[in-house]
């Protein structure tokens, strides 16, 4: 599989990462060395294995529905780049 | 008197037990030796306060007799790990002026434990990268130089460059480092010090900033096997904060070292031996082979067939999780935010996130997202994560022949500066031989093994079955004892 300019532009836009022009030609030979290269993995005969998501047996803990933390509000937000009234800003969405 | 920062963690903890010297003059020592070793670039903050605040904690404490497991001893925490109040960046201009308002587990446990902070340990961007050459605040530079008088500025590895290049230059005795695909394994190899990834889930994630949530996992670096076993279970145990925490006691690592490791089999993974790496990495395996057939175990030649596909296999799976746990970056609720003029708020996402991360990260983000989406799911993120399944299974197959696996840590000794930063491939190369038993969540661990001819450490690693981190310390000890590397770099910073 190998990418070209309009591919990279659209994982860009998947990814939310602005790309020039520049950028993005850029990016079309890195990206095509590093799918080349891993496309390797497709000669591996991998009839009848499930794909692995946990590497250690482990079970999913569900915690007590019940509140542990809250009135939080200021350190919750004493990071955010911008807020107002008690609230993450965020550029107008709706006219 | 020694001089106080030769001494490593148990020796700092013991010497202040016993009031051999006061933990306010180790803290002294230690803070005076991080300021003279700025030119290393291994810290992003230092944080003197913290350190000689718990020292003087650490005195009260012996006067009246109740010392913790780590009084006295001040480390280095990578900037990986959250820590309260103090600038957490993981290496990234993104989060640039973040203060967390919360303590990772890790950091949190090593602390409570009576340790003091010295600072922040420079790092790979995200951890993405092993050389320590896409951090945000500049490379991290190795205190160990070749012989060859050039006098090159080394790497220290990646991506805990800044915590590998703080205990090798003795500006920390140990410090916390990070490892999805080898983060302390390699460095722990190219600065000549110990460093061990536990099984995945035996340290909490809660905290720690991001990368690959399957694979990544805190461990300790120190100068020596003992002082990890001490910090490792100091920093293991079961976290409900954190899903994938595993619910088991720690077992008493440090207590119940053992370098007699008579009747055990290494297996000597023939998949390792391969072309192109330098022939002294082969010479200095050999050499390890006969140390451990010296402390009595039985040697055993092995095979892990999928050994080749684990790396192309990780830099799916990795760069896939990294593009999903990425995603938080976006100028909202934390870190940098880029607004245009009259911009949507699409318009802020993308301009965030392109101001902010660094070439690497994008690189991989756009893999991630490529590899997970539409039509490529199956073919590649599917594929892969079957694959993983076979190298598990290989390892799983292999513990019925041997109880451990000593292979190379990395593919040569350490690298100059800039020597491979334009090729990806050649960098994640790198860790070709780390990342197998990260994929499978194994134990695994560096020992610093001997010098190339250019005078510069390679390291040998020990890989056990999942939870057995015991039986690889014990390994490691007795490699230690037989290898015997006392190597230091020279003093120029």
């Amino acid at each position: 599989m190998s990418v070209d300019t309009a591919t990279v532009r659209h994982i860009a836009r998947l990814a939310r990462i602005a790309v020039t022009d520049g950028e993005a030609e850029a990016l079309v030979p890195e990206l095509n060395n590093i799918l080349g290269w891993i496309e390797q993995l497709q000669e591996v005969d991998v009839t009848g294995v499930e794909p692995m998501t946990a590497v250690i047996a482990n079970h999913l803990r569900l915690r007590d529905d019940i509140v542990t933390d809250g009135d939080k509000r200021d350190a919750v937000l004493a990071n955010a780049p911008v807020t107002e009234h008690g609230f993450f800003a965020v550029p107008k969405v709706i006219e | 008197m020694t001089n106080l920062t030769d001494l490593g963690v148990a020796a700092i903890r013991d010497g202040v037990r016993e009031g051999s010297f006061s933990a306010r003059e180790v803290a002294d020592a230690f803070v005076s030796a991080v300021e003279k070793a700025r030119g290393l670039n291994a810290f992003v903050i230092e944080t003197p306060e913290h350190a000689i605040a718990a020292a003087e904690e650490a005195d009260r404490e012996r006067a009246e007799g109740k010392l913790r497991p780590l009084s006295g001893v001040p480390l280095g925490i990578k900037d990986l790990f959250a820590t309260k109040g103090h600038q957490t960046t993981a290496g990234s201009r993104m989060l640039e002026g973040f203060t967390p308002p919360y303590e990772s587990t890790v950091s949190g446990k090593l602390l409570a434990a009576g340790a003091g902070m010295l600072g922040k340990l420079n790092m790979d961007e995200f951890a993405m990268g092993s050389s320590n050459e896409t951090s945000a605040f500049g490379n991290v530079i190795s205190p160990w130089r070749r012989k060859d008088g050039g006098n090159a500025p080394l790497t220290p590895g990646g991506s805990s460059g800044g915590s590998a290049a703080a205990v090798a230059a003795r500006i920390a005795p140990g410090v916390t480092g990070t490892d999805t695909g080898g983060s302390i394994r390699q460095p722990a190899a190219f600065t000549g010090i110990t460093g061990i990834k536990p099984t995945y889930g035996r340290c909490s994630r809660y905290g720690m900033v991001a990368f690959a949530s399957s694979l990544d996992q805190a461990g300790p670096m120190a100068q020596d096997v003992r002082d990890c076993a001490a910090m490792l279970e100091v920093m293991s145990g079961f976290d409900p904060k954190d899903s994938t925490s595993l619910d088991l006691p720690v077992p008493k690592w440090e207590a119940n070292l053992s370098s007699d490791i008579k009747g055990k089999r290494i297996g000597i993974p023939k998949e390792y031996r391969i072309d192109g790496i330098p022939e002294e990495i082969g010479k200095v395996w050999d050499q390890g082979i006969e140390w451990m057939r010296d402390a009595g175990a039985e040697i055993v030649e092995v095979s892990l067939p999928h050994t080749q596909y684990a790396l192309p296999t990780y830099y799916i799976i990795a760069p896939a999780e990294a593009s999903s746990n990425l995603a938080r970056y976006d100028g909202v609720r934390y870190g940098q935010r880029r607004a245009p003029d009259h911009g949507s708020l699409d318009d802020m996402y993308n301009a965030t996130r392109a101001a902010g991360f660094g070439a690497e990260v994008k690189r991989r983000i756009m893999i991630g997202t490529y590899v997970l989406s539409a039509g490529f799911y199956d073919a590649y993120f599917n594929q892969a994560q079957k694959v993983r399944a076979l190298i598990a299974r290989d390892f799983e197959r292999v513990w019925q022949d041997c109880d451990l696996l000593l292979t190379p840590t990395a593919p040569s000794a350490a690298f100059a500066l800039g020597e491979k930063s334009n090729d990806p491939i050649a960098m994640y190369l790198n860790d070709v031989f780390a990342v197998p038993a990260s994929l499978a969540g194994l134990p695994a661990m560096s020992v610093p093994a001997g010098l190339d001819q250019q005078g510069l450490p390679l390291g040998l690693q020990i890989i056990g079955k999942a939870l057995d981190e015991q039986g690889v310390l014990n390994a490691g000890l007795a490699f230690e004892e037989r290898a015997g590397f006392k190597a230091r770099p020279e003093a120029w910073w």
